[in-house]
Parts: structure tokens; sequence; C-alpha cells
């Protein structure tokens, strides 16, 4: 190839040669991410469909307790590369080390969760062994007739979605958005095998040096996992304002949700954001305080089991998504939600 | 590359036109995208690219900050506007035989051009708002060969060619030291993007000369590397997301109303 580029020269790819489907089980201080699990669940049925293995790929330093975790919600098989170089997260360690377990094993899919590190891991890997990536999938699935993955995912900010398919090479990569399925559940009868692997990465070759990794949150706000959720938006006005959603997320025992309007204006803080580049999030019960719905933040929310919205405005898209369209002002609303759920629970108690 | 001009440094920065997605409608009979009249605008993330850039600039006197965009060429607009805002070059890549590239072609072709300039640091946005891959930063990387920090909320340079820099986390962020060459993506809580000044408006847009316009006769990039058809990636097929059924109204909210949908939400155990 003619080109001062850093790429491998492209030969014609063997579509057979490449089998099962992998999940990038992705930690954070030795713990496996939520996300995971909805990807071993997600994963589990699209390899069942195409009747090949599910396999894990854990890499980490000290991590080898986890390796059963992942059999035991549906790998049949985890790699593991245990390394103090895997300490905290690096682009090129991580990238190295995940490129060559795929040449070497050649999958024909890998999922890897659409966080903030798997979103960077996913590209670099895939531009390094020169797969298709498809960003941010809210649903996986196989056609029947070619056993290719479709991959299905917002574009537009959510306005229009678009379904995906990689006919030509392989692995087929996606990275998926977190939130969006369900989590695989625990089987702790569940036998599976552990493969330990080894690469040849130390501290030198890495370009970046981490050398500090703060939490900011005190308490993480979990909205993912949330069954009740209480969100403000523009329409509390102030800050002082968006304290009655917290109240009623304390009286709901739900957990405070916010539009991307509310998080601008500083009224509270990011990790509280529904949406688009949010948080996705599908609770038992979303309640939308002044909210209007924009279409990034519905994408981020319309999983819901149920919708309240509480809005001035009849016409705000928020109420043509709700279960329970609410016109009012929420000043008065609210306080009248506070009181019905703070007798609900005084009943129980 | 960096030391070379003593603190001068060179700066590019990759920049995508959008179309404005907050205006994108649907067209309710067809149910197609609307995208007559939507306006396009320098992708959002890529405009605290920019800024970086620039004030990387003001600190390292005598710096040069490049523009680059791929795209067609009403693209150009997007350039001018980076020009008004202060950088000193804009590049736009353009030709048919780019067409319908997907992020692994994209990023070949923007990796050519930049291998083609000499340069330090390379900086673009997060995402764009179009696609919202957030993929062509880190394969621009992996193209030139060289490190990566991902979703920059913050920047300090320690010296003439080391970085300091926070990216951000779920839940907090990753103090990371790295050397130049490298390549940054910035996100919205890094800067806020400076206003361009009128006399770099006229200027900018007076000029036919001030957008250079690299094609592939210049860059010469193998056919499969590029374009629809090298692309790894297709899209199959497009739609509107459905829209829930729309549930039951109350128009005018009292007491008595919002007591009745609490009880409808304890029978159906949403409660
Ligand atoms: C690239 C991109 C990504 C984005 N990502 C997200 C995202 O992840 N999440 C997100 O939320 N947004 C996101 N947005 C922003 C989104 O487009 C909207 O701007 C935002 O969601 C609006 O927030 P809001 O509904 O609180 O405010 P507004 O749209 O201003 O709505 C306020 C609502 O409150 C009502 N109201 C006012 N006073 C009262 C009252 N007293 N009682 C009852 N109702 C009242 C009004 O009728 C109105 O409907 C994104 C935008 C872009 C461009
Ligand atoms: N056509 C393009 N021209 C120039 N830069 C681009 C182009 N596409 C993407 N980029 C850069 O890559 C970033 C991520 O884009 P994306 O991967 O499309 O979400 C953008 O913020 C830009 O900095």
């Amino acid at each position: 190839m003619n080109t001062k580029l850093y790429i491998k020269d492209l030969e014609e790819i063997k579509l057979d040669d490449y089998k099962n489907v992998w999940v990038i089980a992705e930690q954070r201080d030795g713990e496996i991410l939520t996300n995971v699990y909805e990807l071993l669940n997600e994963g589990r049925k699209l390899a069942d469909d195409l009747k090949v293995e599910l396999v894990a790929l854990l890499i980490g330093n000290n991590i080898k307790d986890q390796a059963e975790d992942l059999i035991f919600h549906g790998a049949d098989k985890v790699i593991l590369l245990d390394n103090p170089v895997f300490e905290n997260y690096t682009t090129d360690a991580y990238t190295e080390a995940t490129s060559q377990m795929i040449e070497k094993y050649k999958p024909e899919i890998v999922l890897v969760g659409a966080t903030t590190i798997g979103r960077d891991l996913g590209p670099r890997v895939a531009a390094r062994v020169n797969a298709g990536l498809t960003a941010d999938c809210t649903s996986l699935e196989i056609d029947d007739e070619t056993r290719e993955l479709k991959q299905t995912r917002p574009a537009f900010g959510g306005n229009l979605m678009a379904t995906i398919i990689t006919p030509n090479h392989r692995p087929q990569m996606a990275t998926v958005r977190p939130g969006v399925f369900l989590k695989a559940l625990e089987d702790k009868s569940k036998k599976g095998e552990i493969l330990e692997e080894n690469v040849e990465i130390s501290e030198e070759d890495l370009r970046t040096k981490v050398i500090n990794v703060v939490k900011e949150t005190k308490q993480k706000v979990d909205l993912p996992s949330a069954q009740v959720i209480v969100a403000g938006g523009r329409g509390l006005g102030n800050s002082d304002n968006f304290k009655i959603i917290e109240e009623l997320a304390d009286a709901a025992d739900g957990v405070v949700g916010a539009s991307r309007a509310a998080v601008d204006a500083g009224w509270i803080t990011s990790d509280h954001q529904v949406g688009q580049t949010g948080t996705s999030v599908r609770p038992v019960l979303y309640i939308a305080c002044g909210i209007s719905g924009a279409i990034q933040h519905l994408a981020g929310m319309q999983e819901s089991d149920c919708i309240v919205a509480i809005n001035k405005n009849a016409d705000a898209p928020i109420m043509k998504v709700a279960d329970y369209a609410i016109v009012g002002d929420l000043f008065q609303v609210v306080p009248m939600l506070i009181e019905l759920f703070n007798n609900e629970k005084a009943k129980k108690e | 590359m960096a030391g070379k001009d003593g603190d001068r440094m060179k700066i590019v920065v990759s920049i995508k036109q959008v179309p404005d997605t907050t205006e994108v409608r649907i067209d309710p009979k067809t149910n197609t995208l609307i995208r007559d009249n939507v306006p396009s605008i320098i992708n959002p993330d890529d405009m605290n690219a920019i800024e970086a850039a620039l004030q990387l600039k003001d600190k390292n006197p005598g710096s040069e900050v490049t523009l680059v965009c791929m795209g067609p060429t009403q693209a150009d607009v997007a350039l001018r506007e980076g020009l008004a805002m202060g950088a000193d070059r804009a590049i736009l890549i353009t030709d048919r035989a780019f067409g319908g590239s997907d992020t692994w072609a994209t990023s070949n072709v923007i990796a050519t051009v930049i291998q083609e300039l000499d340069y330090d640091v390379v900086f673009c946005g997060r995402q764009a708002i179009d696609g919202d891959t957030a993929q062509v930063g880190p394969q621009i990387a992996e193209r030139l060969d060289i490190p990566q920090v991902t979703y920059i909320s913050n920047i300090e340079q320690k010296s003439e060619d080391t970085f300091v820099v926070q990216r951000k986390t779920e839940d907090g962020y990753f103090e990371v030291e790295v050397k130049t060459p490298c390549l940054f993506t910035c996100i919205k809580e890094l800067n806020t993007p400076r206003y361009p000044h009128m006399r770099g408006i006229m200027e900018a847009f007076e000029d036919d000369d001030n957008v250079e316009r690299w094609t592939n006769d210049k860059l010469n990039i193998p056919a499969e590397m590029i374009g629809l058809r090298s692309s790894p990636t297709r899209v199959k097929r497009t739609f509107v997301p459905e829209q829930k059924k729309a549930g039951i109204v109350i128009p005018d909210a009292n007491e008595e109303e919002v007591k009745k949908v609490f009880e409808d939400l304890k029978l159906k155990h949403y409660i």
C-alpha cells in the first residue's frame, strides 16, 4: 500500500475464519461494570442464535476472582489478561492487548460498552484490526439468512434510527449504550472455562501516563438501576426551586434526574442528566416536571414503563409520550404528589 | 515537531460541518428527515477544539493553527468561520471519491492530510452531532500512530512538549500526562469558544483563496482505503423511531385529579 499511515496491509477476509461472540468485560478498580452484565445478556442471545460460544475478555490487574462471575452471568469462556500494566485504563495497553487477542482468536462479533472508556478503546481497536465499528447501539439482532449482525442506533440526535451491517469485514464490532438492555441473571451452577493469556507490554511502551484517578461524585447517582426517577427541567426556573424535585424523589424513594437545560443552568450536576448525551434510563416510573421533551431527552427515557409529565403547556412533546399528561403548574402539582407519596409511606409503616 | 522552533507549535484542528440537529424535523407524511432549510453549523464540540487550539497558540506565540475539514464544497463556510475566530490556515478535503466514507475510511483520509502537515498537537471534537459516533478522533490517532486522550475537560502545558490533561469518566476524571505529538478530543466543559470579531469575519469571507482545496489528485490515497465501497460498515436501512401512543391527558390539574392519577398508578403497580 502506498501510504505513510500506520495500517496493516488489507487482505481479503475469509468470513468463515471468524467465530464466537465476545464481550469486553470493562472493570474499574477491579469491579465489573453493570453494563457488562447487559452485554452478557444480549451477547448470550446472539451466541445462541448463531450456535456459537459467548466469550468475555477480561483485562486488568488482580482481577482473576472476577472471571467466574462472568461465567455465572452467561459466558462460556473467559479470556483473562491479568498484569500490573493494566492497573489503570490506558489506550495503548488495552488497545494492544485487545487487538492481539482478536487477531489470535478471531471472534465474529465484539461488543463493547459505550462508556467513556469503551468509546476510547473501541474505535482505536477497530482501526488497528481494520474492523467495522457501529457506535452506541440500542438494538442488536442476527439476520437469519446471512448470519450478519444488524446493529440499530439513533442518529441526528435521535430523530432517525439507522440499521447498520458489516458485510465483508470481521469482527463486527459495536459499542452498546449502557442502560438499554436488561442485565443477565446470575446462575452459580453454570460452568465455563478460563483461559489465561499474556501479552508483552511494559510501562515504557505506554505513551500516556495516568497520574491520578479522581472520583468527583461523593455518592454515585445510580440512574440506570433506579425504579423511580423524578426529573426536573428548565420549568423549575432556578436552583432553589429544584429542591422540590429532590423532595418528591425522596418521598417516592426515587432518584433525581434532570434535562440538559437544568444541568447547563447549573441547577444540578451533569451526572443527573437523562438523555442522548446523558444517561439512558428505563425505570418503572418516570416523573418529568417542567421538561419539554426535546428529542434528545426522549431518546434517553422513552423506554420507561410509565411516564408522568407535568407541564403548563399541553402541546409540549413530552405530553405525547406520557402515559399521564398532567397539564398544570408544577409548583402546585408537585407538592400534591409529595403529600400523596408521604401519606402512602406513612400508611405502610 | 515540537522543540524544533522553540516554543512555536504546529496545531491542527479537525472540524466537521453538521446540520443543526435541534432544527431537524420529521415530515409526518413521509416519515423522513426534513433537511431543507436546516442551518449548517460547525459541530459544537469542534468549537471547543478550535478554542483549545487558539488558547494554546495564545500561550505559545508564533504557533500556527491549521483547520482541516472533510466534506462537500459548501463545508468551506465552516472553515471560514474558524478562520474568523483566529485560525491561520484552512484546508477543505473534498473529493467525490471520499463520499460515503464511514469512520474507518474518513479517518484514513483526514490522517493522510494531517500526515502531510507538520504537527505537534491535533484537536478533535469528542463527537459530531449528526452521527454521534465519537470514533473519528481515536481512529485518526491510530493511523498517525500517536497517543490520544479523549473526553478532555482541562488542559495544562507543563513544558514545551508535555501536557497534563483531565479526561472525564462517568464518576470523575483521570489526570493524564502525555507528550507531543498527540491527539485530544474535546468536550464542552473544556472551554467557552470565543466569538469571531467583525474584521475576522470580513477577511475570512472576502478572499476566495483563504481556503485550500485538497483532492485525491494531491493525496493519492489508494481506493481500498476510502469511500463507500471500502467502508466496513453499511447503512442497511433508516427509519423514524416509533412514538409511543398518547396516554391519558389531565387537561387542568387540581387536587382531585392528581389524586386519581396517583391511585391509578398504584392500581397498575407503578408505585
Ligand atoms: C447534541 C445535543 C445533545 C443533547 N443531549 C441532551 C440530553 O442528553 N438530555 C437532555 O435533556 N437534553 C439534551 N439536549 C438538549 C435538548 O435539546 C433540550 O434543549 C433540553 O432537553 C431542554 O430542557 P428542558 O425540557 O428542561 O427545557 P425547555 O425546553 O425550556 O422546557 C421547559 C418546559 O417547562 C415547562 N414549564 C415552565 N414552567 C412550568 C411550570 N411552572 N409548571 C410546569 N411546566 C412548566 C414549559 O412549558 C416547557 O415545556 C441536547 C441537545 C443537543 C444539541
Ligand atoms: N468529515 C470530517 N471532517 C473533519 N473532521 C471530522 C470529520 N468527521 C469527524 N471529524 C472529527 O472527529 C470528531 C468526531 O466525529 P464523529 O466520530 O463523526 O462523531 C469530530 O468532532 C471532528 O473533530
